[in-house]
């Protein structure tokens, strides 16, 4: 028998307490707790770090299978437990397109097999994310990854009619379909935000209500059918008004913002540096603002990375021959902390809520997302929020390093992370 | 100046006014029987074309010849990306052979920028177009053409455009030489207006030191010059107006129109026109269409550009045989 002590951690941001994990689970939380034998034990001195629960990201791109050379389930899940992730969504916009119930539970294999965080798998909501025709949502569900989350993540689900019947077809087995929320006409050769800098800089633009319009439709069609819709990556000011209205109605619709979305805006455009192409764009300084009152006041239910590693020539270019995404996994929580925490619009318990229970409840994942209790699996974040820091890229143990905060300084720093008890990070290493 | 010219808007007015003031030095040169200056003997620039453009490449190619520079013509048309080489090889190859300017017209909005500040190349970037971002050499050559023809050749060295009204017509979203004239222009103290159908106007132009009206003849009383754009027929295709015809009709400048100008205000063009489009050939052949004089400036213009970016502070006419030449500067 294993046990880890972990002294004087401030669970949720509270009073120091003790925590004892047995095997896989928490056997204890009080104060002066012992370990029951020296013998295999391991204390861990927390002085007043913050303890979380393991973090949930719902928009991951793993990019295995068909392009390793950015990143793989290995190499995502080893960034993953960095940033104090112990489980991940994979999205299906891989090659081939997870659409069927092989390609899903190949990537719920490799998750397994890395044993640094638990991959589940997101299932194509079409085949080949084409749109037109319905991917064999049942099969994905009913494979050994349990798919529950379908998403055409990287392209939107735009016909009205797919999408109802999307959004009809998972009820079957409490699934929800997370749209990508993009009006594809509205955003033809579209490369940044659709605003102020778009006109001096002549970047084609991308404007709010292309993915207002699909938001505004998408939550009146799950009202319709009683099913639930969840948005991924809101952008705007006008998508929190969108969503905040369906919720006032009582609709099943959750949402979640990307960490970028909540520090950056278009104004860093003007250096045409790729490494801040995004999809959705970066917005404004009014965005910004709304994105992080939304994610306090409970709008927007919870922060997703959509980790999107490129290869170093896919970023290393022209601004119009550039992939569109950033990495995030290795620095989600510090950007939460800077915008969210520091700023005072939450706590460490609201953080717990937006990075690891509501992203685990809307995936509807088992034993993510759990309260840090006795009894509860050992899935925990140990975070330095004292540490400040600059992101270096070259230390990160993603395979990519298209990350948009190289050399900036942002604080607080995943110490421990622990899966089911075992440490897969330990001082910030991975172990 | 610079190091780089890249956007209009970097350049300050004493800036833009030595351009103009040393592009009418060089003027006087294309009189002299031999059109040639030894000033950039030795140097190297390259004239890298990622989209064809027959008129701005041999413009910069007769600017860089007069000041004897050697010139190389790279056309790398296409996509970078479908070509399977990067815009960084490109820029690593032409480094390696020593170029001491690049002359870039690309696709891509923001291309020469990446391209200055990338570190791929040590010598100076000029941007001859990119996408729908700037053309600086083009907005520089109409304020020449106009301190020419409003101001006049010699009253107006040293002067910039103060007060004078300016009207940019036709399709702004695409154009970068209305984003180029924009900050270039306000620059010097005109007063600029552009004009178009809404759908050409890019959301976010309330920010640009300009007016904008929707209305052509409203305008065409107050104006001194008036610089018609060109504007694809293509563009009906996607909705931004419903005919050539309607187009011509509310949007293109016609022998009426020009009538209802000022008597001292002139017709403007880029090149190439569209007759019958946004111009009339009453109009484009009138004696008060500056467009064949634009790419007589143009040469000037860029020989002004080249010379001040590659050959430093001596003077580019000398008074004696013009055998000065700088061998060793720094870039």
């Amino acid at each position: 028998m294993g046990q880890i002590l972990i002294r004087g951690a401030k669970i949720l941001g509270g009073e120091p307490q003790d925590v004892l994990i047995t095997d896989e689970t928490i056997t204890a939380v009080g104060t002066d707790l012992t370990v029951s034998s020296a013998e295999g034990a391991q204390v861990i001195e927390a002085d007043g770090k913050i303890l979380l629960p393991g973090l949930v990201d719902l928009h991951t791109h793993l990019r295995e299978p068909g392009r390793e050379d950015s990143e793989t389930v290995l190499t995502g899940t080893k960034a993953a437990a960095v940033g104090g992730f112990t489980a991940v969504h994979a999205m299906a916009n891989t090659f081939p397109v997870a659409d069927t119930a092989g390609v899903v539970e190949q990537v719920w294999r490799l998750g397994k097999e890395s044993g640094y965080c638990d991959v589940q798998p997101v299932g194509a909501v079409t085949v080949g994310l084409e749109g037109k025709k319905l991917a064999e949502l049942g099969a994905m569900h009913d494979s050994a990854a349990g798919v529950r989350v379908f998403s055409d993540d990287g392209k939107c689900v735009d016909d009205a009619v797919i999408m109802r019947r999307a959004l009809e077809y998972v009820k079957a087995f409490d699934g929800v379909v997370a749209q990508h929320a993009q009006e594809p006409r509205l955003t033809e050769g579209a490369q940044m935000n659709e605003g102020i800098v778009s006109a001096e800089l002549g970047l084609g633009g991308w404007p709010a209500v292309a993915e207002e319009s699909i938001i505004a439709r998408d939550v009146l069609l799950a009202a319709h059918v009683g099913s639930r819709v969840h948005i991924c990556h809101l952008s705007t000011a006008g998508s929190v008004e969108i969503v905040r209205w369906a919720k006032s109605k009582g609709w099943n619709v959750t949402a979640e913002v990307t960490p970028h979305h909540l520090l950056l805006t278009d104004e860093l455009v003007r250096s045409y540096n790729p490494v801040y192409k995004v999809n959705p764009p970066l917005r404004t300084e009014a965005d910004v603002m709304a994105l992080r009152e939304a994610l306090a006041d409970g709008t927007i239910d919870c922060v997703a990375t959509d980790h999107a590693p490129h290869p170093h020539e896919d970023k290393d270019c022209e601004w119009g021959a550039a992939a569109m995404g950033m990495v995030g996994l290795e620095t989600a929580l510090s950007v939460v902390q800077h915008t969210m925490v520091d700023s005072g619009l939450l706590d460490w318990a609201g953080v717990a809520d937006r990075m690891s229970f509501r992203p685990a409840h809307i995936g509807r994942l088992e034993g993510h997302g759990r309260p840090v209790s006795a009894g509860e699996p050992a899935n925990l974040t140990l975070l330095d929020s004292a540490y400040r820091g600059e992101v270096d890229p070259a230390h990160f143990a993603s395979r990519s390093r298209n990350t948009p905060y190289e050399g900036r300084e942002l604080p607080g720093r995943v110490t421990h992370t622990f899966l089911r008890g075992r440490a897969t990070v330990v001082d910030g290493k991975l172990a | 100046m610079k190091r780089h010219l890249i956007s209009a808007a970097d350049l300050t007015r004493d800036d833009a006014v030595l351009i103009l003031d040393t592009a009418e030095e060089m003027a006087r040169v294309a009189d002299r029987p031999i059109k040639k200056l030894p000033t950039l003997r030795g140097r190297t620039v390259v004239n890298l074309f990622f989209e064809d453009s027959t008129r701005t490449r041999i413009s910069f190619e007769a600017a860089a010849k007069r000041l004897s520079a050697d010139v190389i013509n790279f056309s790398a048309k296409g996509s970078s990306v479908s070509k399977g080489e990067s815009l960084k090889d490109t820029a690593l190859t032409l480094e390696a052979m020593g170029a001491d300017a690049v002359v870039i017209r690309h696709h891509d909005s923001g291309a020469p920028h990446r391209l200055a500040t990338s570190g791929w190349i040590g010598g100076s970037v000029v941007n001859a177009g990119d996408g729908t971002h700037e053309h600086p050499t083009q907005a520089l050559l109409d304020a020449f053409t106009m301190r020419r023809r409003l101001v006049g050749v010699d009253a107006g060295l040293g002067h910039d455009l103060a007060g004078r009204r300016i009207t940019i017509v036709g399709d702004i979203l695409h154009s970068r030489v209305a984003r180029s004239n924009v900050h270039l222009l306000h620059t010097l103290g005109a007063e600029v207006t552009l004009v178009a159908p809404p759908t050409l106007v890019p959301i976010g132009v309330e920010r640009w030191p300009c007016e904008v009206s929707y209305d052509l003849d409203a305008v065409l009383a107050k104006s001194d010059a008036v610089m018609m754009l060109r504007v694809q027929r293509e563009r009906m295709n996607a909705a931004f107006f419903p005919t050539e015809r309607e187009y011509a009709r509310r949007y293109g400048l016609n022998g009426d129109r020009m009538a209802r100008m000022p008597e001292h205000a002139i017709v403007m063009h880029p090149g190439p026109m569209n007759r019958g489009m946004e111009i009339t050939a009453e109009v484009a052949d009138s004696p008060r269409c500056t467009a064949v004089e634009q790419v007589a400036n143009g040469v000037s213009i860029r020989m002004a550009v080249l010379y001040l970016l590659l050959g430093g502070n001596e003077p580019a006419v000398t008074a004696g045989n013009g055998t000065s030449t700088r061998t060793e500067e720094s870039k």
